[in-house]
């Protein structure tokens, strides 16, 4: 049945013809080498043939008493026909019809099924429930029960006919038999139903002529559901359940984005939930992936106010899961490392919106930090062309602050002071180490600047001195500009370094655009910040230790060990970075090979476009 | 292919014996052995003329010395000189083997199929010879003479513009003709490779046609080439059988001077060729009657045909003896004397007595004895019939929808029996299963050996010879090698037929739950089957285009109907058995006498295979349902069609009468019963005057009036109607969670 891939569909002849080429190649494929115009009248006559056997397999489904067409019933057709059946597409159930969507392409899932474990398999299916009769008295006298079948939730009865059946198919479309648009909570074990579920969502939010009204709130429901509920479907760990929360995450951005409106009340309950979730250790950490992305969807504004002073207290817990080497673990960590990836990302949005916020404002108004109003010049200079994309600054339109001053009585926030950015900086490297510095500078590449960070990896950071320049020319990069502003390693690097030419390296000739206040700043912000941090490193100090060897050890080419600043201090970062600078010839190694070497932070199951942004951030000298 | 062989040559062995069977049941039905081979189409002459049967002989005597039949040849010499009923006995052999041997070169199902039923109308010369079956190659190269094919679309348009122009009255009967003409002349393209003509022709006209022929065209517009004619059945169809059109002396006049005056000669070729146009005096047809009228695969049906005098009464109900009195008395201890004794004389008094002019004579088919069991039954019946609820448009029935659950949409077809004890259904999965429908449960009778010991003189020996160890709800038939596709249980419930795929009726026993016979003949998927009311025949029909009447202790078939263009969809028994209704995918139904054979009606204006008959109680009727969602009601007496219900939306798979006739009710794949108000149907067409020779009625549009209501099931399509002895409507179907 190969040939039905080479279907091509004419309107005007209304049915499906096989093109010559298809026939060409299958000819090739058993060897034979067909003429044009012999492949020509082979296609044709396959063609009538097919719809021959097409029109007569229809009779036997006429004949079962059914609407749809089966294999059996083609197969029973070609049989009379004296034609040999085809094999092997007999399954009972509809194959499912998936979707691609970079492509726009559809297909017919093939799973591969592992014959060895069929085989071996000890639960053996329990056969099919007996045929049966069940009679009921339907109508009595000809009356009884006009309602259709399958009952109609109240909400849909008063829409007309038409809209009526669509609705009925789409509910079967998405849940199969349940009618309950909205019951998630009975397929939290089938993944492929709450995906679907989810997609309906979107499409229903994304439908310009549906008001939604108060459905909405039942709709955010249900993508809260699937953000931050220890779904059934997560207890088997090949289940891609993250992939679900991300979608729903971004599913719930996006409901605020279009129909803030709608949901403003409901932002401030979203955003105590997610906080709730966040502080309750003894949710699973899928949970916590959960609350973290939905933050992060939510806005920079959101991590700022709930994920950003909560972290201290977190990271405790999460550095006790991730420094547990046991076997019994190892699910757990792996959790762990995902939670630790979604946290890196939102922060690091949330500095970089900062930043940027920040150069805004004193771009603007002329009036901001004196280090950062060059930054801001240099980048209007730069990317003129490039006006800050609309998402970044902006944030749901029902205003947060509003809502989070407006917000319950008792609630933390109440007295919550903006932190400024860099002490935010400060306390985040302090956790997150340089791999906070790596993953702070891969901002979507703006402008021409790609082009030219791939193609002068690393050299820089062998050579600090011709780097440099090199670096000043091509890289005006704001937000690099500001987090130089910010950065605690020039007062760390000469304390703690033993080589700090790795620091000249990444931090070339920007030292130029520093000015005093910022450095004051950051020295200030540490040691606000320092006090949380220091309440974690009990537990972070026996990881570090057991697993690294001393940086000193380290050929010279190992002074990029930015985060080991900190280690004397309270926490080292996390130092994993290291792993990969002892081997020398690191400028030819190609840039994917630190991703591979990165440990798996909760990157994997982020859409390819991420991977792209992460792995040019690894072509970045710093 | 040498599996195949075997059926035709039993079928020659059975053409000797039949007299025998029959004679030893009867005398009357033996005089017409032949008439198992019966007139396929409308018969033309009652006697063709003798130089034309020679010319025949040689042409068959030829085709069977090429496909080396060298017996049936000899055969065939042998007793040329006889008598004609001699003859078309020992070609109706020989025509059986050949339509295999063509199949088997043609290799391809339906070319086999449909050459023997090409082949078919050749074994009764005796009878009716039509012109164009006169030779094999003469059919096949009925298209070989033709004009210039660039020309066809200036025939085609000259004459649609002329039919544009004449009067309305006349236009709509004219249109007729498009598309007849239509398809042979682009058959005659296909057929002389003019390939990129033919698909001009059809892209331009083929949007003009009649929508209740778009199957037909959809399927002719994939054929291009030369070689796809040889196995297509709707193709051999057109040549085979001329299409029928009914059109005014008026109209006709108009057409003839038209196509004269132009020197159309191709249009007026295949006019004279492949049409059969049935002139009419009297007033031209409207389009809306035309169209009623139109949509078989073959035109309407000719006038005459449905002329045939039909004995659609009701048989005398069998006098009951004194003995009755007595099981009576048992029977109904509880309810008083007197009131029994009333009924006893009102149920039997109004039917013996006045004996129906149309009724057949009692013995016109033999038909089996009474047993004293069918006699308990017959008094149960009456009793029942008692109780009976009149129903009526204020008094609708009570609907019980027995749902299969869990069969897989794996259910084909259902059956219950007449006093709604038991249920059958037959599944995709080859299997049959029964289940009681009360709480009596199914036994299997003892083995032979613990037979042995019972008391064969005690009071209870009906009761001891039941295995009490094999007692259970439901009992699987396994037999069949296919989906079986219907299921029919014997009036006396003592047997059970099965019809399936793999080309077999298997007759069941209900007392031992095993297959007692299996009947080979139809070579092809037998799609139904159905037992007589008073058992002993069945008919059954496949995808052959016959239907076959068996007697159920004969392996083979003592009737072989032929005549329908394609596969046979659906059988039923006429309540009097002495006729038999076949619908088929020419969306055609015919009635057969079941004594002669004989094709005696036909009735056209399905627009889909025909799915689903069923006989009013009183005989007179016939309604019929189809895939296209509509119900059409006939009378059987005058061959009219006289109603049509209009309001399902898919196949009708089952149609029932109420015992009393007054409701119809009509299940479906649109998961609904409907109900109907069939009195009122009957009443408001007789009323018209439709005795008129012409049989042109006008059909009121009361669809709406008449449909008493609609009942939804929950996701279940209707397979199966039936209604109790007291008129409860049962309904079954499997439900289907998609």
């Amino acid at each position: 049945m190969k040939s039905k891939v080479g279907y091509l569909e004419r309107e005007e002849r209304r049915f499906a013809e096989v093109p010559r080429e298809s026939i060409k190649l299958m000819a090739e494929s058993t060897g034979v080498e067909l003429s044009e115009e012999v492949a020509a009248l082979l296609a044709e006559d396959v063609c009538y043939r097919l719809r021959e056997a097409t029109q007569n397999s229809s009779q036997f489904m006429r004949h079962a008493k059914r609407r749809k067409l089966s294999v059996e019933d083609f197969n029973r057709a070609l049989r009379w026909s004296n034609t040999e059946t085809v094999c092997g597409y007999g399954a009972q159930d509809a194959l499912p019809f998936r979707p691609l969507k970079e492509g726009e392409l559809f297909f017919v899932e093939d799973r591969e099924i592992n014959l060895v474990e069929l085989a071996l398999a000890t639960n053996i299916p329990k056969g099919c429930a007996e045929t049966m009769v069940r009679v009921h008295v339907s109508y009595l006298d000809g009356k009884g029960n006009l309602e259709p079948q399958g009952t109609v939730p109240t909400a849909v009865q008063s829409l007309s006919e038409d809209l009526l059946k669509y609705y009925q198919q789409i509910t079967r479309a998405i849940l199969g038999e349940d009618p309950h648009l909205m019951k998630v909570k009975s397929v939290s074990h089938d993944l492929d139903q709450l995906n679907r579920l989810l997609h309906m969502v979107k499409s229903l939010v994304q439908n310009p002529y549906l008001y939604l009204g108060s459905y909405v709130r039942s709709l955010v429901s249900s993508v809260m559901y699937c953000i931050l509920e220890p779904l059934a479907a997560s207890i088997n760990p090949l289940n891609d359940h993250w992939t679900l929360r991300d979608y729903a995450a971004l599913l719930l951005s996006h409901i605020f984005w279009t129909h803030g409106d709608l949901v403003s009340g409901l932002y401030h309950q979203i955003l105590l939930s997610l906080q709730k979730v966040l502080s309750d250790p003894v949710r699973p950490l899928c949970s916590h992936y959960g609350a973290v992305v939905g933050l992060h969807a939510l806005g920079w504004k959101a991590v700022e106010r709930v994920l950003y002073p909560h972290l201290p207290a977190y990271w405790a817990n999460l550095q006790a899961v991730l420094d547990d080497y046991s076997v019994s673990n190892a699910q757990v960590k792996a959790d762990g490392h995902k939670v630790y990836g979604a946290i890196l990302v939102a922060v690091e949005r949330l500095l970089k919106m900062k930043a940027l916020s920040l150069t805004l404002a004193a771009g603007g108004g002329s009036a901001g930090l004196p280090g950062t109003t060059t930054g801001a010049v240099g980048f209007r200079e730069n990317s003129p062309g490039l006006s800050p994309p609309p998402e970044p600054l902006s944030e749901p339109p029902l205003g947060i602050a509003s809502h989070l001053q407006a917000g319950g009585a008792g609630c933390q926030w109440e007295e919550w002071t903006p932190v400024s950015l860099p002490a935010m900086y400060c306390e985040l490297y302090s956790f997150f180490g340089d791999s906070l510095a790596v993953r702070f500078s891969t901002d979507p590449p703006l402008g021409g600047a790609p082009s030219s960070r791939s193609c002068q990896p690393l050299e820089g950071r062998k050579e600090p001195a011709s780097g440099a320049p090199n670096l000043e020319n091509t890289r005006k990069m704001p937000q690099l500009t500001a987090s130089m502003n910010i950065s605690p390693r020039q007062d760390g690097s000469p304390r703690m370094e033993p080589q700090p030419p790795s620091l000249a390296a990444t931090v070339p000739g920007r030292s130029l655009a520093r000015s005093s206040s910022s450095s004051s700043s950051v020295s200030r912000s540490r040691s606000s910040s320092s006090r949380p941090g220091r309440s974690t490193s009990q537990s972070r100090d026996i990881f570090p230790k057991a697993r690294f060897p001393l940086p000193q050890a380290g050929p010279p080419a190992f002074s990029f060990i930015i985060g080991g600043r900190q280690m004397g201090r309270r926490c080292q970062g996390r130092r994993f970075q290291t792993s990969f600078t002892p081997t020398p010839p690191l400028n030819t190694l190609p840039p994917r090979a630190y991703a591979h070497k990165l440990p798996v932070i909760g990157r994997v199951s982020k859409p390819v476009r991420r991977w792209t942004c992460s792995h040019y951030s690894l072509h970045l000298p710093l | 292919m040498a599996a195949v062989q075997d059926g035709p040559m039993e079928l020659d062995t059975e053409k000797e014996t039949k007299p025998e069977i029959l004679s030893d049941g009867t005398s009357k039905l033996s005089g017409n052995a032949a008439s198992g081979t019966l007139s396929s189409s409308p018969l033309t002459a009652g006697g063709a003329p003798k130089q034309e049967d020679q010319q025949t002989l040689i042409a068959v005597l030829q085709f069977l010395r090429r496909n080396k039949l060298s017996e049936s040849v000899e055969i065939l010499r042998r007793e040329a000189g006889l008598e004609d009923q001699e003859d078309s006995q020992t070609l109706d052999g020989s025509g059986g083997g050949k339509g295999d041997r063509d199949g088997g070169e043609a290799n391809s199902l339906l070319s086999r199929v449909s050459i023997t039923s090409a082949a078919a109308p050749q074994i009764i010369l005796s009878t009716s010879v039509t012109n164009e079956q006169l030779d094999v190659s003469v059919v096949l190269s009925a298209y070989s003479q033709q004009g210039d094919p660039s020309l066809y679309q200036v025939y085609y348009s000259g004459l649609k513009n002329f039919i544009e122009s004449v009067l309305d009255c006349h236009r709509a009967e004219l249109s007729q003709l498009f598309y007849p003409l239509f398809v042979h002349m682009y058959l005659e393209l296909v057929y002389n490779n003019h390939e990129n003509e033919a698909k001009a022709f059809f892209e331009k006209f083929g949007g003009d046609q009649e929508c209740y022929y778009q199957d037909d065209l959809r399927v002719l517009c994939g054929l291009t080439k030369k070689e796809h004619l040889k196995g297509n059945e709707v193709l051999l169809d057109f040549r085979t059988s001329r299409f029928v059109l009914r059109i005014s002396r008026d109209s006709y006049q108009l057409l003839k001077r038209h196509l004269q005056e132009r020197h159309n000669n191709q249009i007026w070729n295949i006019i004279q060729e492949h049409l059969y146009i049935d002139i009419f005096d009297g007033m031209p047809r409207s389009k809306s009657q035309i169209d009623s009228m139109s949509g078989s695969f073959a035109g309407e049906a000719r006038r005459e045909v449905n002329k045939v005098k039909v004995f659609h009464g009701l048989l005398k109900e069998p006098e009951i003896e004194v003995p009755l009195d007595d099981e009576e008395d048992e029977a109904e201890n509880e309810e008083g004397k007197p009131k029994k004794k009333k009924t006893k004389k009102d149920s039997m008094g109004s039917k013996s007595k006045k004996q129906d002019p149309n009724a057949p004579q009692q013995n016109r088919i033999p038909l089996p004895e009474l047993k004293d069991s069918d006699k308990l039954d017959k008094i149960m019946y009456m009793k029942e019939s008692t109780k009976r609820i009149r129903l009526g448009p204020e008094n609708l029935p009570s609907i019980c929808f027995y749902s299969f659950l869990n069969a897989y949409q794996g259910l084909t077809a259902v059956d219950f029996t007449d006093d709604s004890s038991l249920l059958a259904g037959g599944f995709a999965d080859s299997t049959v299963r029964i289940w009681s429908v009360t709480p009596k449960k199914l036994r299997k009778v003892k083995s032979a050996g613990e037979l042995n010991l019972i008391d064969k003189e005690s009071d209870d020996v009906l009761e001891r010879i039941m295995d009490e160890k094999t007692a259970s709800e439901s009992k699987i038939l396994c037999g069949h090698s296919g989906p079986v596709y219907s299921v029919s249980f014997s009036p006396d419930r003592n047997y059970l037929l099965s019809s399936s795929e793999d080309g077999t009726v298997r007759l069941w026993s209900l007392q031992t739950f095993t297959c007692l016979v299996g009947y080979k003949g139809h070579n092809y998927p037998v799609w139904d089957t159905h037992f007589s009311p008073f058992g002993y025949y069945f008919v059954s029909g496949g995808h052959d285009r016959v239907a076959r009447l068996w007697a159920t202790d004969h392996y083979q078939p003592l009737r072989i109907f032929a005549g329908h263009l394609a596969d046979v969809t659906c059988t039923r028994f006429h309540p009097n058995s002495n006729y038999v209704a076949t619908g088929s995918t020419d969306r055609t139904i015919r009635l057969w006498d079941v004594l002669n054979g004989n094709c005696v009606r036909i009735f056209t204006g399905h627009k889909g295979p025909v799915h689903s008959l069923a006989f009013s109680p009183n005989g007179k009727f016939l309604a019929s349902g189809s895939t296209d969602g509509r119900v059409l009601l006939w009378d059987i007496g005058h061959g009219l069609m006289i109603g049509e219900l209009k309001g399902h939306t898919d196949t009708i798979y089952a149609l029932k009468f109420s015992r009393d006739g007054e409701i119809l009710a009509s299940g479906s794949m649109d998961n609904t019963v409907r109900l109907w108000d069939s009195t009122k149907a009957f009443d408001d067409v007789e009323t018209d005057d439709f005795t008129a020779a012409t049989g042109h009625i006008h059909l009121p549009d009361n669809s709406q009036e008449l449909l008493l209501g609609t009942y939804h099931s929950k996701s279940t399509p209707v397979t199966h109607l039936h209604f109790t002895r007291r008129n409860l409507l049962l309904a079954a179907g499997g439900y289907s969670s998609q």
